[in-house]
């Protein structure tokens, strides 16, 4: 478990966390957004030990971070910002230089650097020096560090940056392989990756929590959430449609995205319009192209949430 | 002890996967032979004894240590990896006395290197070899001591170039506080102890005693505190500034 208690960073006269306070579980991936300069980084470089913070405390698995520091840092896997290794190495060395830092006992360091290499798909470029690799494989030697002790906390900032979709897709899929057990925390910006891999996301901005909550009841924030979008083959007969739409009790109000000609209806309080504009559509035989229910849309949710705050 | 280890294995392998090793070796060889031969006069003097050789380390050292030293940490901090380094299970002292012993380890091998120089002396005629290995053990001490105060300063900076600078400068004070021309230019109104106590802080002192031959332990003890506390400042720069 990690317990965040009264978290405060202060550089100078910035306060670049505020007095941030939350738990994460076993099985949770927590996924951390806000806007750049938030204090996401700042934060997650608490949490893993680098820097010291200026008040508060944080516990992992019962360990605390400053007081009781190796006992903390053995239990995390940490991929910084940027994904940092030592450019003059190769992938093979690096990770055995890791093993042997965190202490790993040799049968286990050498079974363990294999399965990393086969789940990060590294075979290919172990033996050639770091900065000839490109940033995708740069990306995944920086989580094969992370993964290789097989932690019980993994804190991974930006673990998909830099990756084209296959890469992320892949990088998604081995965080989810590992979320069942562990606590997994990950800071991005990507908010399709929220959706992707999270189970609990707290959105922060100048470091404070704004919301916290599962990706789902973020989306129902939306002003979209249960909103049904309808485009027709025909948009001549569109103003009909809208206006019958707009009839529906159902409906609180529509609107029109002149650029692709479609048309979102918005649910009244506590009404889901779907199967109204259904019976609607077949009723007067309305030439449909496409007919969707919205689930909210997390970016929106985002931005009024942190109300366009930049750093 | 572990991770003092694996940091100064992890150290030395770098130096020899970049070219900073066979560079730093060659030059220092190079510059050896240069200094002994040419400015000391080593077949001139007709003596079999390798004073023209090892009186010219200190001002060896004192510009391609801080060479080596410079990125010891300011390297570490400009690509980041500085931060994987400190969220390792592993104490800070571990670290900086592991990156440490790496590098003093490296200029012992360049100061290995130079035994042809030995071979010479002893083929020329017949030399006091423990005068000799005396000298090799203060030379090490000293690059040491270079060593240690660069580590030191290199952890405060994330530019190289200042790294050096500053670490050329500060061994440059540490050296001179022995020389007899900065002595002389105290001794005409310090009062004694003020001399004594400037020279007895230089790191020329210290090493021409022991490249005498003269094993004292003062000697020793001081370039082990002079090690000691300059490591102990290196931890307490990174505690205290571990970001930027």
């Amino acid at each position: 478990m990690i317990d965040v208690q009264g978290l405060t960073k202060e550089y100078g006269r910035l306060r670049a966390v505020d007095d941030l306070s939350f738990r994460v579980e076993p099985g949770q991936v927590l996924g951390f957004l806000g806007p750049n300069g938030a204090g996401k980084s700042t934060t997650m470089r608490i949490v893993a030990g680098f820097l010291p913070a200026t008040a508060g405390r944080v516990l992992v698995c019962g360990h605390d971070i400053e007081t009781d520091a190796v006992a903390a840092k053995r239990r995390i896997g940490y991929l910084p910002e940027g994904a940092p290794s030592y450019p003059e190495m190769t992938p093979r060395s690096f990770l055995e230089f890791i093993a042997e830092a965190r202490g790993m006992p040799v049968e286990r360091r050498r079974q363990r650097l294999d399965e990393v290499f086969a789940q990060l798909h590294l075979e290919r470029v172990l033996d050639q020096s770091i900065d000839t690799l490109s940033k995708g494989y740069r990306r995944r030697v920086g989580l094969a560090q992370a993964i290789l002790h097989d932690p019980e906390v993994l804190i991974l900032d930006e673990p998909t940056d830099g990756l084209d979709p296959n890469q992320k897709h892949e990088v998604r899929e081995l965080i989810g392989r590992m979320a069942r057990d562990k606590i997994i925390v990950i800071s991005t910006h990507v908010l399709e990756e929220v959706d992707a891999v999270c189970n609990r996301a707290i959105i922060i901005a100048h470091g404070k929590i704004l919301a916290d909550d599962t990706p789902r009841g973020l989306e129902s924030r939306s002003r979209f959430h249960n909103a049904v979008s309808v485009k027709l083959a025909n948009s001549e007969q569109l103003p009909a449609v809208r206006r019958a739409i707009n009839a529906l009790t159902e409906v609180a109000s529509t609107e029109l995205d002149e650029k692709n000609q479609r048309l979102t209806a918005f649910p009244a309080p506590g009404k889901l319009p779907l199967a109204a504009i259904n019976a609607l559509a077949e009723q007067e035989r309305w030439p449909l192209a496409e007919l969707h229910l919205e689930s909210g849309r997390l970016d929106e949710v985002f931005r009024s949430i942190t109300g366009g705050a930049t750093a | 002890m572990n991770g003092v280890l694996a940091v100064m294995k992890r150290e030395l392998r770098s130096y020899f996967a970049t070219p900073i090793a066979y560079v730093f070796i060659v030059i220092f060889l190079m510059l050896a032979g240069v200094f002994t031969f040419y400015f000391g006069g080593f077949y001139e003097g007709g003596q079999a004894d390798l004073t023209a050789f090892f009186y010219w380390h200190p001002w060896l050292y004192l510009f391609l240590v801080p060479a080596l030293s410079m990125r010891l940490w300011a390297e570490e901090r400009k690509s980041g990896s500085i931060e994987l380094l400190m969220t390792l299970p592993i104490e800070v002292w571990q670290i900086v006395v592991g990156k440490f012993l790496a590098a003093w380890i490296f200029t012992g091998i360049a100061l290995a290197l130079t035994f042809p120089i030995w071979i010479t002396v002893n083929y020329l005629g017949s030399p006091d070899n423990g005068v000799i290995l005396a000298a090799y053990v203060g030379s090490f001490l000293m690059a040491g001591g270079f060593l240690a105060v660069g580590a030191c300063i290199s952890a405060t900076t994330k530019n190289q170039v200042i790294a050096f600078i500053l670490s050329v400068v500060a061994c440059f004070l540490l050296l001179a506080a022995g020389v007899e021309f900065v002595q002389d230019v105290f001794a005409a109104w310090a009062p004694q102890w003020l001399v004594d106590g400037l020279s007895s802080l230089s790191f020329q002192t210290h090493f021409s005693y022991i490249s005498k031959g003269v094993i004292d332990v003062r000697d020793i003890v001081y370039f082990g505190l002079l090690i000691g506390a300059c490591l102990y400042a290196n931890a307490i720069v990174l505690q205290m500034k571990k970001a930027d």
